[in-house]
């Protein structure tokens, strides 16, 4: 890497700003109030894509459209296990027919279309996911170089297989992939990346990262209107930094569908998302606690100054499942639908399973994804690697697992669970958070800006904040 | 000996222990920070030596010889027989067929 300037971590951290700026083209102190609010809706509209702009590009680029496919022998087996009459219908949009077998496509689509037009030569994308590969896929369909940093091994050198498959991915795509060891450091070398090579910020939580995934809220509800005549009754979501749940929910609204909007993650909680020795102990890599909480609490935490990806304004229920029931899903989805996918995109489908059980016979449940699977992205590489690392693996009731010490396939379907989260206390953290940014007490635009930021009222606003600052004056 | 234009990959060391992010977890901030990238060798050398690659994207990078050709780990692992009675289970619900349920 060759830069005249001062290329410490601490020098070009302290650029952070302007090399954003550089590589984004988005100057978001614009949309800053001074304090708590920013204009969120005006940060979404700059990047000058109308709705109806985002999906001619998706379909220039073959992204999106993708079926929506009901899983008759799934519900069925819900139904089985559900009190009489109970037993919802589930669908699934089947996203892993994308040019790169994920969702991720929408999000990299107008992004890199953007940076092609606004002159960028290339993209950066720092992510150990299937955004890597759709920011790469995209790249090769329009001519632009890619770069993918990814936070892929322990300090023996050891990496998810899952991990080294998008690697080769994004590499079948012609990118440079750089792997690096376990640590935030690595937005550091996307810093200095972007400021050596000029290319497009290509970060999942853009505006881009967000507006490209309203198509598929979108999509799903006309789909579902086409297939069964009405509307879902509830949306389940994968939930990590918050992007899919945003654009899904946008969507939704977009299609006039009040479906109930429910984030499904893995849970990891006790696993540090930063540790070495924790780093391989873990069987998914994203959609897990240890991203859903943090981002949903304070979405300001990613590589941007605000984020795009502000679930807790669309999600009405939070619930998690653990590893064990995601490789377990995995496995049904194949053994009773013919369809091989995930698994990690399979966390809202195990959610489903559950939840499904609790709505009517004749209610819509529909599961927002799918991913692609294959070597290395699969139950059998990933629950080895977990084997060979240390973890236990075993057939009974998942509800003993222990993240980082086993994984637990439920020995019967019944035992597949979707545990809630309270959201209440995770929309009181996002105002504590808030509070701790907030360098003077919270305007009354703040007060509505927290009321949208965490889908509740002034009122609730008000007296929560009335009582975390008794909490923080005791 | 590798060869001068053989597809390599390079070791890089970015940050020392010492100069580790504060608050991280002390397991990696006893580590030092690591990165491995692929690229053309520039000149022969051996495995170990300070090298010089150009990388798919064009860019020039420094770091240690870590391997030649290096080959893509993933595959699918090792059987694992606690899944491969899941499928037949859901199935003898779903439809019957003597599986015990």
């Amino acid at each position: 890497m060759h830069n005249p300037k001062d290329t410490s971590c601490a020098a070009v951290m302290a650029r952070k700003n302007e090399i954003l700026l550089a590589a984004s083209g988005i100057d978001f102190a614009k949309f800053e109030s001074g304090s708590i609010a920013f204009d969120y809706e005006g940060m979404l509209r700059s990047t000058g894509y109308t709705f109806d702009e985002v999906r001619r590009v998706q379909a220039l680029c073959g992204v999106g459209n993708t079926p929506l496919l009901e899983l008759r022998n799934i519900s069925a087996l819900a139904r089985k296990l559900a009190p009489v009459g109970m037993g919802a219908r589930i669908f699934i949009k089947d996203e892993a027919a994308n040019p790169s077998g994920s969702f991720k496509d929408r999000r990299a689509a107008t992004a890199v279309y953007h940076a092609k037009r606004a002159g960028f030569s290339g993209v950066l994308a720092a992510t150990s996911g299937n955004y890597g590969a759709a920011v790469a896929s995209q790249a090769a369909r329009q001519g632009l170089k890619c770069i993918v940093v990814q936070e892929c091994y322990d300090s023996r050198r050891m990496g998810q297989p899952e991990i080294l498959e998008k690697a080769r991915k994004c590499e079948a795509y012609g990118a440079e992939v750089l792997q690096c060891t376990v640590g935030p450091e690595l937005f550091y070398i996307a810093l200095r990346l972007l400021e050596d090579t000029g290319y497009f910020s290509a970060s999942l939580y853009s505006p881009f990262g967000v507006t490209g995934v309203e198509t598929l809220g979108y999509e799903l509800v006309q789909q579902c209107m086409e297939l069964a005549g009405r509307m879902p009754d509830a949306v389940v979501c994968t939930h990590a930094g918050g992007g899919n749940i945003t654009g899904t929910g946008r969507g939704l609204l977009r299609a006039n569908c009040n479906a109930q909007l429910i984030g499904a993650s893995v849970n990891l909680s006790g696993l540090h998302m930063a540790s070495d020795g924790a780093f391989n102990r873990k069987s998914f890599t994203t959609g897990h606690t240890g991203f859903g909480i943090p981002f949903a609490t304070w979405p300001d935490r990613s590589d941007v100054p605000r984020s795009g990806a502000r679930s807790l304004r669309y999600m009405d229920r939070y619930v998690t499942v653990n590893q064990g029931e995601v490789f377990y899903m995995t496995e049904l989805l194949a053994s009773l639908e013919g369809l091989e996918r995930g698994p990690a995109g399979n966390t809202s489908l195990a959610a489903a399973f559950h939840i499904a059980q609790s709505m009517p016979e004749d209610a819509i449940l529909v599961v927002q994804e799918t991913e692609y699977t294959g070597a290395g992205k699969h139950p059998l590489p990933q629950l080895s690697f977990a084997r060979q690392n240390g973890i236990g693996l075993r057939l009974g009731d998942p509800a003993e697992e222990v993240p980082g010490e086993s994984i637990i396939l439920p020995e019967h379907p019944s035992l597949v669970r979707a545990r809630d989260v309270d959201i209440v206390k995770m929309r009181t953290s996002l105002l504590r958070n808030a509070l701790q940014y907030a360098k003077q007490e919270p305007t009354e635009v703040d007060i509505a800006f927290l009321a949208e930021d965490t889908k509740t009222s002034a009122e609730w606003v008000r007296e929560t904040l009335r009582a975390l600052t008794v909490e923080r004056n005791k | 000996m590798i060869q001068q234009g053989t597809w390599v990959t390079i070791r890089c060391q970015i940050l020392d222990a010492s100069e580790r992010a504060a608050g991280i977890p002390t397991d990696t901030a006893a580590t030092p920070f690591m990165l491995w990238v692929k690229g053309t060798l520039l000149a022969d050398a051996e495995i170990g030596q300070e090298v010089r690659v150009r990388t798919a994207t064009g860019r020039e990078e420094a770091g240690v010889l870590a391997e030649a050709e290096t080959a893509y780990p993933v595959g699918y692992g090792a059987f694992v027989p606690e899944l491969s009675g899941i499928g037949p289970q859901a199935r003898a619900l779903l439809f019957g067929g003597g599986e015990d349920a």
